[in-house]
């Protein structure tokens, strides 16, 4: 009885993969699948969403012109519910039975590193195009957004400088994961080094999806009132920044006394804030939807018009941020990277992609460094306008290159800046 | 009609007095460099203080703008020269940015202008805002303002920036005065001011006048007692808040869980349709009544209480009429409609949280002291749950429903007897259970974020109230939600967030083991088991 089951499983299983794999390579000869692994429900779907449009209009912008190598791009979207475990089966979902050539996903780096250990086993290439804290550097990711060096640094430095306010005591304000707890403990070893001491530094976390933040700003106000000027860094991530936006600006606690500068808070997630009370309170990113030039003029204009063909709800008001541009360059990047190794096989594309340059929404041309496979970016600091844009009032006269390893944390310098090989 | 003709007039009159602003005085302004920008501030403000307010004042407001070499006010559509005060019709304008520390000037110098309004509340912010920066520098302005004041409260105010401004006088007698009335203060920033006259640097005093040293601390001590009390204060506000907040959101299921015994784990989505409701009204008041959108929130009230009541009563009919008795059966079917639920509002509005935004009214807050400030929105949401309970507690106990209620959960088999047509209330009863949470729900639409899966973040909290209040109580509820918030905010200011939602959950297991029965037990023969 057992073994004629064991049988039928078997056969059927062979069956499957059997037509699986014709359906494969018969679809295959027609298309490139491209994976996108963004969470469209839960805490995260907040700032996900946008990606996900993001990856599909640069897809539907090749497609329209020929597509890669003769190919049309195929995407392939699953939705992981900012559920991280579920990452990792989405990823092996898409590696082993869809076969994707590239994966475009993840914004927390919780759900980065869930998925890592599947992308090395089986061999995938996957882009992230969100913010990080850096320590890590794989062979088969490609990191479009911004390392410590290209956003946290320079937004901590502006605010101990003359314009950004002079602050001498900082409040570290996170979400309870790996990406704040890294970047605060770079953050706290940078300010030390800068001569501030432990006493002027509070860390705080909050669990994901939290949304009650009285007590947290009664605590910022304390510390702020306890002498020296006091500035705060938030990492706080996905929707809880809403209820934390909302209470800040009912609490009257201005940006001229106290400042706070966010790495997760982009146009995106202040559309559901009224930002009046919030004006001059900052944000650091590689790239604002106010920037004046052509690419970003061209970028704007076609995610408009993407959200008002998708239907997307407000899509009037449809706003770009930094990590969707850090996605459309990374589309754009692997295609050419395709085009040059004349093959979307992994080892090839990989060694294709370093040296890649885009001339990005930022203004910039950017390049994908050699070696260490991050871009080199541009910082900008805006602070948040009435209507809810950033008004860039600091940037680097050009692109940074990332520094992955951040040189704040001890034993980083015998760390090499490239991966290990295979 | 005529009025506004006469407005228009005055308005008209009012512009062309205003002499023109030599513009080299404007360019500056435009600089990138935050340093010429305040130092055209202050340039300006000195040499035409009635010109520079409306320019000055565009300028905090993102309104300046650059057109060619000149400096214009964007005002809607219409652009006018900064300078002369006529309008021009320029090719295009590009925006003047300004950052915190311009701002921070700014606020100064518009302050000080402000101070000589004729309107009373221009003139009481401008001195509010003054306190916060006074120095040195001020005493004229401070002297010529004080001179000319009428208004106590702003008297008082300007007499606390005098004071600040006069601490770095060299006269020790000036000092004393100022440290004296700055005692009245209950401004941290002040006892941080007066922090330094007590210490010594090195073996000297910083402060070399005993007198002014004796008064200081004297101060100090007044002012931290008034801090002191404010924080207590703001402490219990929070937990006031937080309690009143947990209180909506499980009084619905202190109804169909305390009273009616039914555990029904789709209570969360019932709070999600209240708030989805609340969501909707905005939309329709958004598109229909758009003068009339500040008040959406109390069309969303009514609209949320019969959405979510007519929810109820569906699911009462439908599955868990079928199921009473069976509470392990019950917890199953509900908790199927839980994601039912979930999967329709996904499918109805997207699996993205969407934006509630308050109504004007609800912004802002009340300042009681410099340092504690009562956001509106609590204030309301702490009033409006003492309104639902007190309606709720009037159903209960003063309506016919409310006894026949009470009958069917005390003896269901005798109300049964006497007439009491149970399966009836059964379903009114499921259904003001359900439409109170559809209540709690618009009120959280205001402080929390509304998507498809919120309800699964109160489900919790909720049980948690009922369990620990006692089941069967509202009493046992308020109590519980109450202490609930308030513990879990004292704990949140001394381990931060993390730690303490885990202490509570373990107070509860803990105290649950001790006390199964909850704070209020019922007591009586109608007690089952």
């Amino acid at each position: 009885m057992l073994r004629r089951n064991f049988m039928k499983t078997l056969s059927a299983a062979a069956i499957t993969t059997a037509f699986g794999f014709t359906s494969v390579s018969a679809l295959a000869a027609e298309t490139i699948k491209v994976g996108v692994l963004h969470s469209l429900s839960g805490t995260m779907a907040i700032s996900e969403t946008a990606l996900k449009e993001t990856v599909l209009m640069a897809i539907d912008e090749i497609n329209s012109k020929g597509g890669v190598l003769g190919k049309k791009l195929e995407p392939v979207v699953v939705d992981p519910a900012s559920n991280w475990p579920l990452f990792a089966e989405k990823a092996r979902q898409l590696l082993s039975k869809d076969k994707v050539a590239v994966t475009f996903g993840c914004w927390t780096s919780v759900s980065r590193k869930s998925v890592l250990p599947v992308y090395k086993e089986l061999n995938g290439l996957l882009f992230y195009p969100v913010q990080y804290e850096g320590e890590e550097l794989e062979r088969n990711v490609f990191y479009t957004g911004a390392a410590p060096n290209q956003q946290a640094i320079p937004a901590v430095e502006y605010l101990m400088s003359k314009d950004g306010g002079e602050a001498k005591r900082f409040v570290l304000l996170g979400t309870d994961y790996v990406y704040p707890r890294t970047t605060n403990k770079i953050l706290r070893a940078f300010l030390k080094s800068k001569g501030v001491a432990d006493a002027d530094i509070m860390e705080e976390y909050t669990p994901f999806g939290h949304s009650d933040y009285q007590t947290i700003i009664a605590k910022i106000k304390k510390f702020s009132s306890e002498g020296k000027k006091t500035a705060v860094v938030s990492t706080i991530n996905g929707d809880s920044n809403v209820p934390f936006y909302k209470e800040l600006g009912n609490a009257g606690l201005k940006a001229t006394e106290v400042p706070v500068v966010a790495f997760s808070v982009g146009e995106e997630e202040l559309r559901g804030v009224d930002t009046k009370p919030l004006v001059g309170h900052l944000a650091s990113w590689n790239y604002f939807m106010s920037l004046k030039n052509v690419e970003n003029d061209k970028f704007t204009k076609l995610y408009r018009a993407w959200a008002v063909k998708q239907k997307l709800p407000n899509a009037d008001k449809a706003v770009t941020n930094d990590p969707m541009e850090a996605t459309y360059v990374g589309v754009y990047m692997w295609k050419q990277a395709v085009e040059k190794a004349k093959s979307t096989d992994v080892d090839k594309v990989i060694a294709a992609m370093g040296g890649q340059t885009f001339k990005a929404p930022s203004g910039f041309t950017i390049k994908m460094d050699e070696k260490n496979h991050h871009l080199h970016k541009p910082v900008f600091i805006g602070e948040i306008k009435a209507d809810g844009q950033f008004n860039v009032v600091w940037k680097t006269p050009g692109p940074v290159k990332a520094q992955p390893w951040s040189p704040y944390i001890p034993g980083n310098d015998k760390k090499k800046d490239e991966p290990e090989g295979k | 009609m005529r009025t506004t003709g006469l407005l228009l007039c005055g308005w008209l009159l009012s512009t062309a007095c205003l002499a023109a602003i030599d513009p080299t005085l404007l360019k500056p302004l435009a600089s990138e460099d935050s340093e010429t920008k305040i130092a055209a501030i202050a340039a300006l403000a000195q040499a035409a203080p009635d010109e520079a307010l409306p320019v000055l004042k565009a300028l905090a407001d993102d309104s300046l703008a650059l057109a060619g070499e000149r400096v214009v006010i964007v005002d809607g559509a219409r652009v006018l020269d900064a300078a002369s005060h006529t309008e021009i019709k320029p090719t295009a304008t590009e925006t003047i940015g300004i950052n915190n520390r311009v701002r921070r000037e700014l606020s100064g110098a518009l302050a000080a202008l402000r101070l000589f309004s004729n309107e009373r509340a221009m003139r009481w912010q401008a001195a509010q805002e003054l306190t916060a920066s006074a120095d040195a520098k001020m005493l004229p302005l401070l002297d010529r303002a004080l001179a000319v004041e009428t208004d106590t409260g702003i008297r008082t105010r300007l007499q606390l920036a005098h004071a600040q401004a006069s601490l770095g006088s060299t006269e020790a007698q000036v000092r004393l005065a100022a440290v004296r009335v700055l005692g009245e203060s209950s401004d941290p920033n002040v006892r941080q001011m007066l922090l330094p006259l007590t210490e010594k640097r090195g073996d000297a005093w910083i402060e070399p006048d005993s007198a002014v040293r004796a008064a200081a601390g004297t101060s100090i001590r007044s002012i931290e007692q008034r801090l002191a009390w404010a924080d207590n204060l703001g402490r219990a506000f929070t937990g006031l808040s937080l309690g009143s907040i947990l209180l909506l959101a499980a009084l619905g299921l202190a109804i169909t869980y305390g009273v009616m015994g039914v555990i029904n784990m789709a209570h969360g989505e019932l709070l999600m349709v209240g708030a989805y409701s609340a969501w909707v009204m905005q939309s329709v008041f958004r598109a229909h009544l758009p003068g009339l959108l500040d008040w959406y929130l109390l069309a969303a009230i009514p609209v949320g209480f019969f959405s979510a009541a007519l929810v109820g009563i569906l699911m009462e009919r439908i599955v868990i009429r079928h199921l009473y008795g069976r509470p392990l059966e019950t917890l199953l079917a509900t908790w199927g409609i839980s994601l039912f639920l979930m999967q329709v509002a996904r499918t109805l509005f997207g699996a993205q949280n969407v934006e509630v935004a308050n109504p004007v009214w609800m912004a802002g807050g009340i300042e009681v002291l410099p340092n504690l400030m009562l956001p509106w929105n609590r204030i309301i949401i702490v009033g409006f749950s003492i309104a639902v309970l007190v309606v709720m507690w009037a159903i209960l106990n003063l309506s016919r429903l409310g006894m026949f209620v009470r009958a069917v959960t005390q003896n269901r088999a005798m109300a049964g007897c006497v007439g009491v047509p149970t399966g009836r209330v059964d379903t009114l009863a499921f259904g003001l259970g359900a439409g109170i949470a559809g209540l709690g729900g618009v009120a959280l639409s205001q402080i929390a974020n509304v998507g498809p899966d919120m309800g699964q973040g109160y489900i919790v909290d909720s049980f948690m109230v009922v369990v620990l209040g006692g089941v069967g109580q509202l009493a046992g509820a308020v109590w519980a939600a109450l202490g609930l918030g308030v513990f879990t905010k004292f704990l949140e200011g001394w381990t931060g967030a993390v730690v303490a939602k885990i202490v509570v959950l373990i107070f509860i297991i803990i105290f649950i083991q001790k006390r199964p029965q909850g704070l209020f037990a019922l007591k009586g023969r109608f007690v089952e088991s």
